[in-house]
């Protein structure tokens, strides 16, 4: 367990506190891309990236609408797979084991990594029904009693259970944005992933919804690994040990977040960062 | 002969009036300069709507009320002492043979001097009503013209007043929808209406024998719906249990599985069933579906009649197959690539996504859509005409033949105008009926689909 | 094992990845059966589609095979025993010569030209052949006599004369040579008797009957006496009346009241409730429709029975909420931009909509035009109900005749009691029926491509 760490990131929510970048490098790495590519059809959207991600830590991709952010997350659980015409190449590997091998099965990789959308999108099934769908697709639960508390502490861990548990019945659609997004962050940690995928998860939603969900993304932190893409670079400051920055199609730069922000090595980097593109 | 007169007629007023309209438009451009508020089309139309509108309504108005100021005076051309001995379809005879000598053709037999004097009188008469009506027709619209072209001047909006014309012309074109059903609706209730004075409605609601007496007579015989709709009920719930699962399962396949290639080619071919006139379908099902049946049934030791509920339903299953596939398909890519998305997120397979998620999410939809298909399968009628069997008893079996309120229909009108008696007015009754029964379940699937639609939107 | 998540997560997190595993082989199974229950739907609907029209195929392809009987006819004096066809110059007048004329036609047509026709079998039967005249009278079709006549009508000079025709053989008889009846069948089910069948069988080995192309079904009209030449023209042009005016109605005051809905109607209760109105109208039963033509149009309009004049109406009121539909969708699509762009130059409304929208609706227009028409033209039961069922032998010259219809020629003829020789029949006249169908769809999926490529 590495609580220690923990409570130092907790603390150093913005760029100019002091953190040890080293911290997060020297963790295990989880997952490691090498040259990989995209094609939709014939036009290529990712240039050979290769990045690696470190475990139980935050890594946030940052860019320019367009940039091939959001398609390289969608590359580490294989969800260009329900894209006709989406072809990826190269090599990403999930401690070792190369994701996009044949005898790999898809369904056992998304149960490990699990994913949250740009928009909310709970299913139009009651509250308690969609934290419960993973475990109960998956088998995870024995009987109701396990499915019950598997529901009861994702949603806890996800801080929405206070809110919610007087109407675990009532239809998830019925939350406000941020309640539905946060109780999509519980479906996803129901299933036990490894990783969480976030693409953009706050960009529907207002500031405040927005401040409760980045605490909640830290808090995560602790036991899952993180991979996160934003729109919001001070999102990604607040939320991210490390960040990549993603430029037509091409990954341009990647280090610890503070160097990112503070001492960017590429021009187009800096330009991004001191708002000149995007 | 007459109608291509009147319809020259109208094609040179038409013309003149456009024209003269047009030309005195152009004059006034060119005499003095002045800004002329509409262009000489406008006002060409302008006078020829003058001109035509009064042309046409006395036309009409003697199509209208003509065939009967024809046919008293016609009446009268006979002999009173004739008259008198003839009763009503023996006057009818005089008439027709009247107006044959009128019309020239002449007529079998020796003509009495009566007639013969009848028929030359009627002669005139026709010519003479014709060209008069023919010339007033003329002189109002010459007058309509006259009087348009006299208001013609640089500040005539004559662009106005045409286009509230086209507008009032379009919406009597969408009146004509409305008009149909107002027709459907008066023409079903004064008919059933009539109906019911012979026959209590209860006893044709709730009634359990349909044996109408068809030869006529003070007994007419009995008129009870109930075996009917049992036919129609059962019929139906065997195409919706045949075309549900098969539309249903090639829209999920056709729309989720399918490369887009397969979907290219599989999609059309399949809503080639729709397009099938339903007579073909009933000679498929009456030719071979239905002894196929019944030799599978003799096989497997059933008693299956060739033609059946079994088989109308299963060829009117194959029929609506499109229908539900093509609406569920619809209905099935309006549910967001999100809600999938976070499915496939979780790690579900692609068919515990498509029964978890995406069915339930496109049900309402998806119930909007059967209750469509079950409203066409309730009214369908060509299919039972000829597989059904024809056999209006109260039967659980679907094995035997049975009969349905469309085939009654069918049975009971077969094009006599005489509706006098129940055998045929009952048609109506059932008419009614069925267009009440498809009418809500077509506005409530309606509704269920756009409050469906709505909710993604 | 909820509780082993939050105090070991290594432990859990592995128990978790060997539960999911153990259930991947159920959940992968279940998705190959779903899949496979997909496919089987689709197979099973194509299935349909290939197996219904193999089967009319099948059926309907021998029904354009006809038997043609090869016969030397001789207009035997003796026989033919009546004056000489008199000549317009022998008359005064037109009316005269026309009635004197008639009279003689009168005259041929009462002398008993079967015995013609039973003499030019017999000259073609081999020498010796037993078979009474009643037997041999089955092998021709009964219009042959007619056919004979007619051309002794035509021609006076043939008297005494003989010449090659080429007669239709009986229904029966193309039963027998098609094979349409089962030839082992004892001579009580036959319909033919022993030495008629013979006699057939002769006269096809020695060339007197030969099979040729039938487009008697496309050039006669329907005949009960005579079913081998029962054709389809009459219910053809029957057919093709109804369509011109459900072109003619259906397409001017479809588009015009889309145009107004779409485009003028303010939103109000009343537009709203035309809108309802026209969305089910779309969905009423077409028998519904038949009520509505027989109530209305005959019983209180008094319009002729069984004429094309009322079926054109009655499908051009099925047809409206089809075209209306269709056109307020494609008028929607057009991009409010063009709008905008027609009213900026200062055109008015109704300019803007006839000048500048219409135009670029026209493809889809036309194509809901093509497939409403189609969709008109195979409709069967309210045709029924407003008299059609009759039974007519002739072509409508004006759409206020008697007629049939294609899709009513189908019913008229699966319900014929000659089910041997109709049957094929049927499924010719339903093969003629889609082909017109398909090409009609053909006509109008081409025909978008090609305007919509131009536009």
């Amino acid at each position: 367990m590495d609580m220690l760490a923990g409570k130092v990131k907790k603390t150093s929510l913005n760029v100019d506190s002091a953190m040890n970048p080293t911290d997060v490098l020297e963790r295990p790495i989880r997952l490691t891309a090498r040259d990989v590519t995209v094609h939709y059809g014939t036009k290529q959207a990712l240039h050979g990236i290769s990045i690696d991600i470190p475990d139980r830590a935050v890594t946030a991709f940052i860019g320019p609408s367009g940039c091939g952010k959001s398609t390289f997350l969608r590359c580490i659980n294989r969800m260009n797979d329900t894209i006709e015409g989406a072809k990826v190449g190269g090599t990403i590997k999930l401690d070792g084991e190369d994701i996009y091998a044949p005898a790999l099965d898809v369904v056992e990789l998304r149960a490990r990594i699990g994913m949250v959308f740009q928009k909310p999108n709970p299913f139009p099934k009651s509250i308690y029904d969609n934290v419960a769908y993973g475990p109960r697709i998956h088998g995870l639960a024995r009987n109701k009693a396990d499915l019950d508390e598997i529901v009861v502490s994702s949603l806890r861990k996800a801080g929405l259970f206070e809110e919610v548990k007087d109407r675990l019945q009532e239809p998830g659609t019925g939350l406000s944005g941020g309640q539905q997004q946060r109780l999509c962050i519980a479906r996803a940690i129901a299933v036990g992933p490894e990783v969480i995928l976030m693409d953009e998860p706050c960009s529907a939603l207002d500031p405040i919804a927005t401040a409760v969900i980045e605490e909640l993304i830290d808090e995560l932190r602790e036991n899952y690994t993180i991979v996160i893409v934003t729109h919001s670079m001070q999102q990604a400051a607040r939320v991210s040990q490390r960040t990549a920055f993603f430029h037509l199609g091409n990954l341009i730069e990647q280090g610890p977040t503070e160097d990112i922000f503070t001492n960017p090595v590429n021009k187009q980097t800096q330009d991004y960062i001191m708002g000149r593109i995007g | 002969m007459n109608a291509l007169v009147v319809a020259g007629v109208l094609i040179v007023l038409l013309g003149i009036s456009y024209q003269t309209g047009w030309s005195k438009s152009r004059n006034l451009v060119t005499a003095d300069g002045v800004k002329v508020h509409s262009r000489p089309q406008y006002h060409g139309s302008f006078t020829a709507i003058w001109a035509m509108v009064p042309a046409l309504v006395i036309l009409l108005l003697w199509v209208w009320l003509g065939g009967g100021i024809t046919h008293n005076y016609t009446v009268a051309q006979i002999p009173q002492d004739i008259l008198v001995s003839l009763d009503q379809a023996g006057l009818n005879g005089a008439l027709i043979r009247i107006n044959a000598l009128a019309s020239g053709y002449g007529v079998a037999g020796e003509t009495a001097p009566w007639e013969q004097a009848a028929g030359d009188a009627v002669r005139s008469f026709n010519f003479l009503t014709f060209a008069g009506t023919l010339v007033l027709a003329i002189v109002a619209g010459g007058a309509g013209l006259a009087y348009a072209r006299s208001r013609i001047t640089a500040r005539l909006r004559a662009r106005n007043t045409v286009e509230r014309v086209v507008n009032v012309l379009l919406l009597a074109c969408s009146a004509v929808a409305i008009l149909t059903t107002v027709g459907i609706v008066a023409s079903l209730v004064t008919e059933a209406y009539k109906f019911f004075t012979f026959i209590n409605p209860l006893d044709f609601f709730f009634g359990t024998v349909w044996a109408p007496n068809n030869a006529g007579g003070d007994n007419h015989g009995s008129y009870g719906l109930l075996p009917l709709l049992s036919g129609t009920l059962m019929i139906t719930a065997i195409a919706m249990i045949v075309a549900v699962p098969v539309g249903l399962l090639s829209a999920i396949y056709l729309s989720q599985y399918a490369p887009k290639s397969f979907r290219a080619v599989a999609k059309p071919l399949i809503e080639i069933l729709a397009g099938i006139p339903t007579i073909v379908f009933g000679f498929f099902a009456l030719v071979t579906v239905g002894p196929f049946l019944r030799d599978f049934g003799s096989a497997i030791g059933l008693q299956i009649s060739a033609t059946s509920a079994l088989t109308a339903g299963v060829v009117m299953g194959i029929m609506i197959i499109p229908f539900v596939s093509s609406l569920s398909d619809d209905i099935m890519n309006q549910v967001p690539r999100t809600l999938r998305d976070g499915a496939y997120g979780l790690g579900a397979t692609q068919s515990e996504t498509i029964r978890n998620v995406l069915l339930p999410a496109a049900l309402p939809g998806i119930v909007g859509a059967f209750l469509l298909a079950v409203s066409r399968a309730i009214g369908e009628t060509m299919i039972v005409v000829l597989a059904a069997g024809n056999a209006p008893i109260l039967r659980g079996s679907p094995f035997e033949p049975v009969s349905t309120i469309t085939v009654s229909i069918v049975n009971q009108l077969t094009g006599d105008t005489d509706f006098t008696g129940p055998q045929s007015l009952v048609g109506f009754a059932l008419g009614l009926t069925l267009f009440v029964v498809t009418l809500c379940l077509n506005i409530f699937a309606l509704y269920i689909v756009r409050r469906f639609r709505e909710q993604y939107e | 094992m909820a509780t082993d998540i939050q105090t070991s997560p290594e432990k859990a997190s592995s128990d978790r990845t060997r539960i999911i595993r153990d259930g991947l082989r159920r959940r992968h199974l279940n998705e190959q059966i779903f899949r496979g229950l997909g496919i089987a739907a689709i197979a099973i609907a194509l299935g349909f589609v290939a197996l219904l029209f193999v089967d009319v195929f099948r059926k309907g392809i021998p029904a354009f095979v006809q038997s043609n009987l090869h016969l030397s006819v001789t207009y035997d004096a003796e026989l033919i025993d009546v004056g000489p066809a008199p000549a317009r110059g022998d008359f005064p007048s037109d009316a005269e010569y026309t009635a004197a004329s008639l009279k003689w036609q009168r005259e041929v047509a009462l002398l008993n030209w079967n015995t013609i026709v039973e003499a030019a079998l017999r000259k073609a039967a081999p020498a010796g052949f037993e078979i009474d005249t009643r037997q041999i009278q089955t092998i021709p079709e009964t219009n042959a006599r007619h056919q004979i006549r007619e051309m002794f009508v035509r021609d006076p000079s043939l008297l005494g004369q003989t010449v090659d025709v080429e007669v239709l053989a009986s229904a029966n008889a193309a039963n027998w040579i098609k094979g349409n009846i089962d030839r082992s069948l004892g001579d009580a089910q036959q319909q033919l008797s022993a030495p008629a069948r013979q006699l057939i069988d002769t006269f096809v080995e020695d060339g007197t009957i030969s099979n040729g192309f039938a487009w008697t079904i496309f050039t006669n009209v329907d005949s009960r006496a005579a079913p081998a030449s029962a054709g389809l023209l009459g219910a053809f042009v029957g057919t093709l009346w109804m369509m011109l005016i459900v072109v003619l109605l259906a397409v001017p005051i479809g588009v015009a009241a889309a145009i107004y809905l779409e485009e003028f109607a303010p939103k109000s209760r009343l537009t709203d409730l035309i809108e309802v109105n026209i969305n089910n109208l779309a969905a009423v039963p077409s028998i519904v429709f038949g009520l509505l033509g027989a109530a209305v149009f005959i019983n209180w309009f008094h319009l002729p029975i069984s004429a094309p004049l009322v079926g054109g109406l009655v499908l051009t009121l099925m047809t409206l909420p089809t075209i209306i539909i269709a056109t307020r969708g494609a008028l929607m699509g057009v991009s409010p931009a063009l709008r905008q762009a027609a009213l900026g130059m200062g055109a008015s409304k109704t300019q803007m909509v006839f000048h500048h929208v219409l135009p670029t609706t026209f493809p889809s227009i036309l194509t809901a035009t093509i497939l409403g028409v189609a969709h008109a033209l195979g409709e069967t039961a309210p045709l029924l109900l407003i008299g059609m069922k009759a039974f007519v032998a002739s072509v409508p010259a004006t759409p206020l005749d008697q007629a049939a219809a294609l899709p009513v020629q189908i019913y008229l003829w699966q319900g014929n009691e000659n089910r041997n020789f109709f049957e094929p029949r049927t499924a010719a006249a339903i093969m003629v029926l889609l082909a017109v169908m398909i090409l009609l769809n053909g006509v109008a999926i081409y025909l978008r491509s090609r305007l919509e490529k131009r536009a």
